[in-house]
């Protein structure tokens, strides 16, 4: 086994018990990084002297005999929207292309404050608006499963590290489905927590209602981990919860007698591959024969939700991406004559056609006349959204639906955005209720890997971490690595 | 309704962004797909629904009224595309 084949908590044991160093564990994820990352491409920056100097940190506190977390000395990766203090922070864009934040994220304070290693910055869609990381002004994101496909997105780098054995968990933010997708073609783990589990202060806003950080990793428990440094209340960020944040890991318990887990059927219906549906279908019975009662529920606004999305999270990226006008930091272009030309000349070079497609999207739902019509719609048709949600978990504990309705397909750009947009259908509408979900791997097609989404009620992110657990030491589908990741699908 | 190249222009210059030539007629039909899809949102009833702003019951976020020590000026401006006497530098304002 190579050590970034390994989970963290295996990581963690080895660190204690002296059996390795993290500064050893740190060149052989950059050894790793060297090997494949001209195939895959899932990092826009490294930062490897400033990891390496806090691995002998850690290193000399361990031979110390000094305690240590969890995360301490383990190598991860950062997406590119995560504000990370001295490091250049590029959200994917030209716009930020040398930007380097003078603060850190609340997220990133905290994995500090657990002594995690930071890798370097992953790559994504430009601004976290895609489902492809083909957006990225920095070049596309290869997925590890088979080099011609798309690693999903918008966390596609960080989905991607992870498979390609290039860092051993990652951070992603989730808006419509970009970290539980890019999870899912991937064959990894990815949580997005309930909204405001998690504070957004050095998240780069897209949509702020919307936007939740994450982790991605290889297994269950290293998401539960991951997830108990980065959650709780944060006073910068006036949507974070002042709840109390369980640990997590008591969460891992291999048992599902009794929950009711319920199937709502607009996701088993028209516009699944008939190939993945078999996959979710199969891990039903699975979790039948583990005791589980399954139930029919019904998400009646579900065929709606794409639209409602595609006007709320455009009219909040206008107005967030308004801050981006070349005089403070970022891109500028220098041969404006006049202050309005230069913000209109930068703006225009500086954001890639989908941000500015969906910018103007949001100006235009936002714009008077309209506002109405679309924008106010839209709102109300999130309380319907939300409504059937909390009319379906009267029936049961849990919801389980594909992650996404394909596997990773393939990067030629012959899809039109609109048919793009549609695919997000499974997992934008646990944004539009703030739920958690989580996104883990349940079977194969063609090779490529298949996500189930398992969405639990507002705050309960340890049912479904439980389900979750359980259902993986069950099959054993995380412990199946991409080609690139050394080991194959067997 | 229908998106033209007017309405798109107009909208451009609210952004703060350009439309090239050769992309506007991309722009128009993308745009077109979408508002035809929008539209069907209008069948939805929504007379009695509270549109959802936020998600959960919280309200006000306060904190204690103390002073936090903020960004230096020299800080301010580091990744400022060009500086001038410690202050931000653009193009002329007035035209």
């Amino acid at each position: 086994m190579k050590l970034y084949e390994l989970t963290a908590h295996e990581l963690h044991d080895k660190l204690v018990s002296k059996e390795l160093s993290s500064v050893e564990l740190t060149n052989a994820l950059y050894e790793r990084i060297g090997e494949v990352e001209d195939k895959v491409n899932a990092y826009v920056t490294l930062d490897k002297e400033n990891a390496l100097a806090q691995a002998a940190k850690v290193d000399a506190k361990i031979a110390k005999g000094e305690s240590i977390s969890v995360l301490a000395g383990i190598p991860g990766g950062i997406k590119d929207n995560i504000s990370t203090k001295g490091l250049r922070t590029t959200c994917s864009s030209k716009m930020l292309g040398n930007f380097i934040p003078i603060y850190d994220a609340h997220v990133i304070e905290r994995l500090r404050a657990d002594e995690t290693i930071f890798l370097g910055k992953t790559n994504m869609d430009e601004f976290a608006m895609g489902s492809t990381t083909e957006s990225s002004y920095f070049g596309i994101t290869r997925n590890p499963w088979n080099l011609e496909r798309v690693p999903g997105g918008s966390s596609g780098g960080s989905a991607a590290a992870i498979a390609a054995g290039e860092a051993i968990w990652t951070l992603g933010s989730d808006t419509g489905g970009s970290i539980r997708q890019p999870a899912s073609f991937n064959g990894c783990v990815g949580i997005k927590p309930t909204y405001g589990r998690v504070s957004r202060y050095g998240c780069v806003a897209f949509a702020s209602s919307l936007d939740q950080i994450g982790p991605i990793t290889k297994d269950v428990t290293d998401a539960a981990i991951v997830l108990n440094s980065i959650c709780g209340k944060d006073e910068k960020d006036a949507t974070s919860l002042p709840v109390e944040v369980p640990d997590f890991t008591k969460a891992l318990v291999q048992d599902v007698k009794g929950l009711r887990i319920g199937l709502p059927k607009e996701y088993f219906g028209e516009g699944i591959d008939p190939r993945v549906k078999e996959q979710v279908e199969k891990a039903v019975k699975k979790y039948e024969e583990l005791g589980a009662e399954i139930v029919e529920v019904s998400l009646p606004h579900t065929e709606y939700a794409v639209i409602t999305y595609y006007i709320i999270a455009p009219a909040e990226a206008s107005a967030n991406l308004a801050r981006y006008d070349g005089v403070r930091y970022g891109y500028r272009n220098l041969e404006a004559k006049s202050a309005a030309e230069m913000v209109t000349l930068s703006r225009t070079e500086g954001f890639g056609a989908e941000v500015r497609r969906r910018i103007m999207l949001g100006t235009y739902v936002l714009s008077s006349g309209y506002y109405d019509a679309y924008y106010n719609k839209a709102m109300k048709v999130r309380t319907l959204i939300r409504r059937d949600f909390e009319e379906a978990f009267q029936k049961c504990d849990l919801l389980l639906t594909p992650t996404s309705p394909v596997v990773a397909y393939p990067i030629d750009g012959k899809m039109d955005p609109l048919s793009i947009y549609m695919l997000d259908v499974t997992t934008i509408p646990v944004n539009m209720a703030g739920l958690p979900g989580i996104s883990i791997p349940c079977g194969f097609v063609d090779g490529l890997p298949v996500g189930m989404q398992l969405v639990g009620k507002v705050l309960d992110e340890a049912t479904i971490l439980r389900a979750a657990y359980t259902f993986e030491q069950a099959t054993g589908y995380h412990k199946v690595f991409a080609p690139l990741g050394g080991k194959h699908n067997d | 309704m229908k998106v033209t190249a007017d309405i798109a222009k107009r909208i451009a210059d609210l952004t703060k962004v350009i439309i090239p030539e050769a992309e506007m007629d991309a722009y128009l039909e993308h745009y077109n797909k979408v508002f035809d899809y929008a539209d069907e949102l209008q069948q939805l009833d929504t007379e009695n629904v509270e549109p959802t702003v936020y998600i959960l019951p919280i309200y006000n976020a306060f904190r204690e009224d103390v002073a936090l020590e903020g960004v230096s000026q020299e800080v301010a401006l580091k990744d400022a595309p060009a500086v001038h006497n410690g202050g931000f530098k653009v193009p002329r304002v007035m035209e």
